[in-house]
């Protein structure tokens, strides 16, 4: 039995891994050196697909680190921490992300909806996690799990500020093309 | 709409990427608008998003490139696009290391966080605080202040978030910053509240008493942060470790009430904290037991799976408090998440009965192919830890784990089931040819060298006293036709192991050792000539002393010393007897291996513990010209573990002197002590020559003095020897807070326990695989028969255990465990005793002082014995009289 004993550290996240339903990354970004090389990683995200995407069993443990995921439709979502870390706090971390992609992209998570959107998705998870330092809940959590209602950088002008951006982008296709 | 989507159909394929096939020349072309003016938001936007993309594929980019498009960047602050500006900043944050002089957005970073606009200030934070470095830090200290206290509790967690991340680099600024930090930990945002907790925790880490005021004030009057609590929990677990407080203490108390807590997360890390406190008892395990059982039905897989899993570790150590759940975990047996299964499965192994194995492991063997490699490994050490306890079920296991055996895995899979089958070979010697068969199927197809060859070694080791040797011969010399040299070599060391032990296989092995000379490999070449030439003389000692059992030096020592060697070039040819002894013989580790975590470090042979020692020592000029380090033994304790000082002994000895180590801790904080000795009274001949003193021991840094010690030299069998020590010191009283000592002090002393030198500080333990061979190398002139009563001992087990303590001989062939119901049994011991006095160093008599033990014990009639007597016969050279 290992006695080992957590260093009380906020640092909660190693990763954070948006794939598409062949494994290829669309998003990855790695907190601490686990995997230094780009090589490293990609096989590390090969090795994680495989295991995973079959089935639906949102938590596993791989190479020795704790990964919880979620897939919806063509996306894969992943949330990467220690073997010894909290898997509710990691759990949260994930839901956190889904349900704030899920309001930006209006409930269309999807890939296409998301590779439309990729500014967002960047400002979402910048604002979820930084430097491996959970920071902030980003949506409507209270709604979606019972943890906390936090909501970030007065969320309601965020989420505004980010949903507008998208509306008027959508717009603003629509007025070139047509 | 509908027409955008075609026409980029048509690019890249339906449905797929847009982002696929950017060529990053390409985008820094078109970053090109940036300088235009006026500013295009959208289209600026979109180039952002393309290289922040290229980046997070991986795509290198060079300094100059990097720095150019950052430049170009720094145009797009004119804009006041709220998206394109926080685009920006997650640039500055992603080029931060990339491109060189971030620092000259400094000052537009420094407008946006003291600004009016409330969504620019918190990642303009984060970006400055990147790209600051010590120097720059002193200048936005001011406003950081400012941040941390903001009222905007996104502003708030920001600035602690990035004060958290300087503290790294320049911990003397952030340190500053604790009362800030102290007040936004009341805020009533759960978010800050969690930040600054983690803030303050680091910048006080080092201060055990301001840590547990902190947490103290904080569990007075409570978080609303649920992360907050999983923090505190930490926290206070790690103090209770530092402590080694009871179990009574407040902070455990505050740890057992966070079992009551609302929220699951909080609920969980809790019970993880006290299942993983070392000297648990199962009465403080219950209530943590009881809520992780109750999450073993919860919907959340997440959470099943964390439960199960702090489970299986309770019941390594525990098995008894987890059986109340034993229901719970049946269920989860059948779970979809193939990871709870096996984990419910492995720890129901560990708590069940007998009877129930069987079943147990029909069912694992239906998914075992399903579940990731690191499960498998769990699984495999489940089923190791079952074999010891229920041995009687060792064929059920031996067939599972060929079936694993069989599967397609990893090397730490491999190596696990390995591993196990080794063991229950070792374990159970019934099991031996079964488990030798399975083991040379395997070799037949492994890809994984360092596997094989660990297999040929133990079939060399094995294979031999099997009643039918020879057909594992076939196995072996396949290895030689088919493999890669260091499996070939291997096998060839294994085909000379039973060329010697068994004469009728002898002529067959020659045969086959000479088609071995041929080889290509010089390695495989260089064994093959050399074992044949061996095996040619047919003498049983050279036999022994050459293929049996091998070096026992200590490998990193013999690199020292052959380095040593080449760099002083002498006329005489290097002496085997300046290497240092292998202290920790090659044993099984049977302590658990860490799952895994440790598998991607490559492996490598550290340094034992003698090793270090013997560095150490090197390094103080007293103690230049000793020889080489003979042996240190286990540290001795010559205080109460409680006292004002605590001091522990650790006795090296060396050719003709020996050097006491006392590794001294003050555990009183008002004093410092300065010129530490331990003056030392010998009761024989022994003389004491130096001491060397700790120049200085503040409260709670251990520190080593030393003393240096001659052994009699007319009389080499004086081995044992009791000293009276009292630690002599000067005394400077200091203030408890600051450690300033006062500036005179007194001179003190202080009595310790006797020291005592035991034959067992002379005997360095050496491993012999092959003891029987070793005993017949040295040949009987020089054997010793004697026959000792051990009054005071009572049954079998003691009297080895009693024996093998007092010579700190090692027991070989695992004859140190005594079997059941048996009224005599044969020990057997090997040692090497300290070098005499080199006598003549040109005569070809340069006797090692060998020291084999066949120590028949035996006890008169099991049950009411009063008395074991001993049966010695001893082999030796050189030294007699040991036994007095």
């Amino acid at each position: 039995m290992d006695t080992l004993i957590l260093e009380p550290s906020l640092y909660t996240v190693k990763a954070v891994l948006i794939m598409d339903n062949d494994g290829e990354r669309l998003y990855a970004k790695y907190y601490d050196d686990t995997y230094p090389t780009v090589k490293e990683q990609k096989a590390f995200e090969k090795n994680i697909f495989n295991k995973t995407h079959r089935t639906d069993s949102e938590i596993a443990l791989l190479e020795g680190l704790t990964v919880v995921y979620k897939s919806n439709i063509d996306l894969y979502f992943y949330v990467i921490g220690s073997s010894h870390e909290n898997e509710l706090m990691l759990m949260s971390v994930l839901n956190c992300l889904f349900d704030s992609l899920s309001q930006m992209l209006r409930k269309n998570v999807e890939k296409r909806a998301l590779l439309e959107n990729m500014e967002g998705l960047f400002l979402a998870i910048d604002e979820i996690v930084d430097g491996g330092l959970e920071e902030q809940q980003l949506s409507k959590i209270e709604i979606f799990c019972n943890i906390i209602n936090v909501f970030i950088i007065n969320f309601d002008q965020f989420k505004a500020s980010l949903l507008n951006k998208s509306i008027n982008l959508y717009n603003f296709y629509n007025n070139i093309i047509f | 709409m509908i027409k955008k989507f075609d026409k980029k159909d048509e690019e890249s394929g339906s449905g797929s990427n847009p982002f696929q096939h950017l060529e990053k020349s390409a985008v820094l072309q078109e970053a090109r608008i940036f300088n235009e003016t006026p500013i295009n938001p959208r289209r600026c936007l979109h180039i952002l998003t393309k290289i922040i993309y290229l980046l997070n594929q991986g795509e290198h980019f060079g300094t100059t490139e990097a720095t150019e498009a950052f430049f170009a960047m720094t145009r797009l602050f004119q804009s006041n696009d709220q998206t394109l500006r926080r685009m920006c900043y997650l640039t500055i944050k992603e080029m931060a290391n990339i491109s060189e002089d971030v620092i000259i957005v400094t000052s537009s970073l420094t407008k946006d966080m003291t600004g009016k606009e409330d969504v620019y200030r918190g990642p303009a934070i984060r970006a400055l605080c990147r790209i600051t470095d010590t120097t720059m830090l002193q200048a936005i200290e001011r406003y950081m202040k400012q941040a941390i206290v903001d009222k905007v509790p996104s502003v708030s967690s920001s600035a602690l978030v990035s004060s958290l991340h300087m503290v790294k680099m320049s911990f003397d600024v952030v340190k500053r910053w604790v009362n800030e930090a102290q007040e936004a930990a009341s805020s009533d945002n759960i978010m800050v509240q969690y930040h600054a907790l983690g803030l303050l925790y680091h910048l006080r880490k080092n201060d055990r008493l301001a840590v547990t005021k902190m947490l103290n004030k904080f569990t007075k009057s409570g978080l609303k942060s649920p992360f907050a609590y999983c923090m505190m929990i930490r926290i206070a677990s790690k103090l209770l470790e530092e402590t080694e407080g009871g179990h009574d203490s407040p902070l455990f108390d505050f740890i057992e009430s966070c079992l009551r807590n609302k929220h699951e997360m909080v609920v969980y890390e809790a019970a993880s904290a006290i299942v993983h406190m070392p000297n648990c008892t199962a009465r403080e395990l219950a209530p943590a037991v009881s809520v992780l059982q109750l999450f073993c039905s919860s919907p959340k897989a997440a959470l099943r799976y964390a439960a199960v899993r702090t489970l299986n570790k309770v019941a390594m150590k525990h098995p008894s408090a987890v059986t109340a759940c034993n229901l719970d975990l049946e269920n989860l047996i059948t779970d979809s998440n193939r990871s709870i299964a096996t984990l419910a499965i492995t720890t129901l192994l560990k708590t069940g009965s007998e009877s129930s194995v069987d079943r147990l492991m029909k069912q694992i063997s239906s998914f075992v192919s399903e579940i990731s490699d690191e499960f498998k490994v769990v699984v495999v050490q489940a089923i190791s830890a079952l074999c010891q306890k229920y041995p009687r079920k060792h064929s059920v296991m031996m067939n599972f784990l060929s079936n694993m055996l069989r599967d397609d895995g990893g090397f730490e899979y491999k190596r696990a089931i390995v591993d196990c089958i080794i063991s229950i070979i070792e374990e159970n010697p019934e099991s031996k040819e079964t488990g030798l068969a399975h083991l040379c199927e395997f070799i037949e197809d492994c890809e994984h060298t360092v596997l094989a060859t660990k297999i040929l070694h133990l079939l060399g080791k094995e294979g031999p006293r099997t009643p039918t040797p020879s057909k594992y011969i076939r196995f072996i010399f396949n290895r030689v036709v088919l493999e890669s040299e260091a499996v070939r070599a291997a096998a060839v060391s294994a085909l000379a192991k039973f060329g010697a032990q068994n004469d009728d296989l002898l002529p067959s092995v020659l045969v086959l050792m000479k088609r071995c000379m041929m080889d290509s490999d010089d390695e495989v070449r260089d064994r093959a000539t050399f074992y044949m030439n061996v095996l040619q003389q047919k003498q049983k000692a050279l036999n022994a002393a050459y293929i049996f059992n091998g070096l026992s030096v200590s490998v990193p020592g013999l690199e020292k010393s052959l380095h040593q060697y080449t760099l002083e070039p002498s006329e005489k040819p290097f002496d085997m007897k300046t290497v240092p002894l292998a202290t920790a013989p090659i044993t099984e580790q049977k302590t658990e291996i860490a799952p895994v975590a440790t598998s991607k470090l490559p492996e490598k042979l550290a340094p034992s513990r003698q090793d270090i020692y013997q560095e150490q020592l090197a390094a103080i000029p007293e103690f230049k010209g000793l020889g080489p380090l003979f042996k240190s033994s286990e540290p001795v304790q010559l205080t109460e573990a409680e006292t004002e000082y605590v001091v522990r002994c650790i006795k090296h000895t060396f050719a003709n002197h020996m050097i006491f180590q006392f590794d001294c801790t003050n555990t009183l904080n008002d004093q410092l002590l300065q010129r530490v000795l331990v003056q030392m009274e010998p009761s024989e001949a022994y003389e004491v020559l130096n001491y060397v003193p700790a120049p200085s021991l503040p409260y709670s840094q251990p520190s080593s003095c030393y003393s240096l010690v001659r052994l009699p030299e007319d009389d080499p069998t004086a081995v044992s020897c009791t000293f009276s020590c009292t630690m002599k010191y000067l005394v400077r009283d200091c203030d408890p807070n600051t450690g300033e000592p006062d500036d005179d002090g007194y001179d003190d002393e202080y009595v310790l326990e006797d020291l005592e030198v035991t034959v067992a500080d002379h005997i360095q333990k050496v491993l012999k695989p092959n003891f029987g061979a070793a005993w017949d190398e040295i040949g009987d002139d020089n054997e010793k028969e004697e026959t000792f009563a051990l009054a005071t001992v009572r049954t079998l087990d003691e009297a080895v255990n009693n024996i093998i303590s007092f010579l700190g001989m090692q027991p070989c062939e695992r004859s140190d465990k005594v079997p059941e119901n048996k009224n005599s049994h044969v020990l057997f011991l090997a040692g090497i005793l300290w070098d005499p006095p080199a006598v003549d160093n040109d005569s070809h008599a340069h006797l090692e002082p060998i020291l084999w033990i066949s120590a028949l014990v035996s006890s008169p009639r099991l049950s009411t014995a009063t008395a074991c007597s001993v049966f010695a016969l001893c082999h030796y050279f050189a030294v007699s009289s040991l036994f007095t």
